[in-house]
């Protein structure tokens, strides 16, 4: 039990340490990923919700996507939909790439943030804040709109 | 002379015979046309407020059925958001129409959980759920694969399910077939049609 507990420690640790690297890794210059027009739909009964974004990429280089995180939730991960022989499949995905000077969108039916475990009650009309990791350093701060569960966008 | 009255009278009535014709000419739908080759609606389930529930509760009402899960966060709120505009599109003529949301996660999908999902989407979508038994009976008759897929590190997992949207008439029949792929204006389409001809 000790023992456990002491891992426990060392892990939560070497997550904050992480997570100020994280912070000082963010670049004093400009960013070259943008994020726009991001959404969340609510869903009752805090059932995992998803989270949609326009990302554009102004670098010269690809970038990748490969982690999300939000204060609002335990958990953010990036997922995508897929139609795949008349079934509805959803998957886990590392990474997604944007191009140089490219632009992916995170929409309904295809990838999108998976948002899970909200640590206290979200409704439509709040703002909720997600972190967006960057494999070049970046990390984008992004506060989307909750809409409600039959919204079809960021604005209807 | 004769050109123009050919234009302004003959026209004019080729094209009203043309259309009569085409009255009589199979519609054209959106989906697929099924009757005939799926089974008619038929089921003993739970619905969202905990009541038992067959397809006879549905009788005089035109059907559109989806199977989903209430912890599917994208593309059944997506199907369930276009079937809401379908709806919307119908306007006065979706008075006797009813949307089925058919639970493959039983699981977790109590009654009082798919309420909650389904009327935060449209009150007239009826959320079903029932016994493993009963869903994979119901999944079956309709061709509607469904597995659940590995589990995650936090215990919750994914739901592969049918994309399927079955469309059925007033005396229960399969009539139309669609996939959550399909577009709000092509389902209203052809519920449009169907409702036309069912009158």
């Amino acid at each position: 039990m000790k023992l456990l507990g002491r891992t426990f420690v060392l892990a939560m640790f070497s997550l904050t340490a992480m997570t100020a690297f994280a912070a000082t890794a963010v670049s004093p210059a400009a960013n070259s990923v943008h994020v726009g027009n991001g959404w969340v739909r609510w869903l009752p009964a805090n059932l995992p919700a998803a989270g949609y974004a326009i990302i554009r990429n102004q670098g010269d280089k690809p970038v990748r996507l490969i982690g999300a995180d939000s204060a609002d939730y335990a958990m953010a991960m990036l997922h995508r939909s897929m139609h795949n022989n008349g079934k509805d499949t959803m998957e886990m995905v590392d990474a997604l790439g944007i191009p140089a000077h490219g632009v992916v969108q995170l929409a309904p039916g295809g990838y999108h943030l998976m948002l899970m475990d909200a640590r206290h009650p979200i409704k439509p009309g709040d703002t909720v804040h997600v972190s967006l990791h960057f494999d070049n350093g970046e990390t984008l701060q992004a506060a989307w709109p909750v809409r409600p569960a039959n919204a079809s966008g960021s604005s209807d | 002379m004769m050109p123009s009255t050919l234009r302004r009278f003959l026209l004019p009535a080729l094209g009203a015979l043309l259309l009569a014709a085409c009255s009589h000419a199979p519609p054209s739908w959106q989906l697929n046309d099924v009757r005939g080759h799926l089974p008619d609606l038929q089921f003993h389930l739970t619905s969202d407020i905990g009541k038992p529930m067959t397809a006879a509760d549905f009788r005089g009402q035109h059907v559109i059925m989806y199977f989903g899960y209430t912890h599917c966060p994208d593309v059944c709120p997506l199907t369930l958001v276009h079937l809401h505009q379908v709806m919307q599109k119908l306007g006065a003529e979706a008075k006797d129409v009813r949307i089925l949301f058919v639970s493959v996660d039983p699981a977790r999908d109590t009654p009082q959980v798919l309420h909650q999902y389904v009327t935060a989407f449209d009150p007239r979508i009826v959320g079903l759920t029932g016994t493993p038994q009963e869903i994979t009976a119901m999944a079956k008759r309709y061709r509607a694969a469904f597995n659940e897929d590995a589990k995650q590190p936090n215990g919750g997992y994914e739901v592969s399910h049918s994309s399927g949207i079955y469309i059925f008439d007033p005396q229960g029949r399969a009539r139309l077939l669609g996939t959550s792929a399909d577009t709000p204006d092509e389902i209203a389409h052809d519920m449009k049609l169907l409702i036309g001809q069912d009158q």
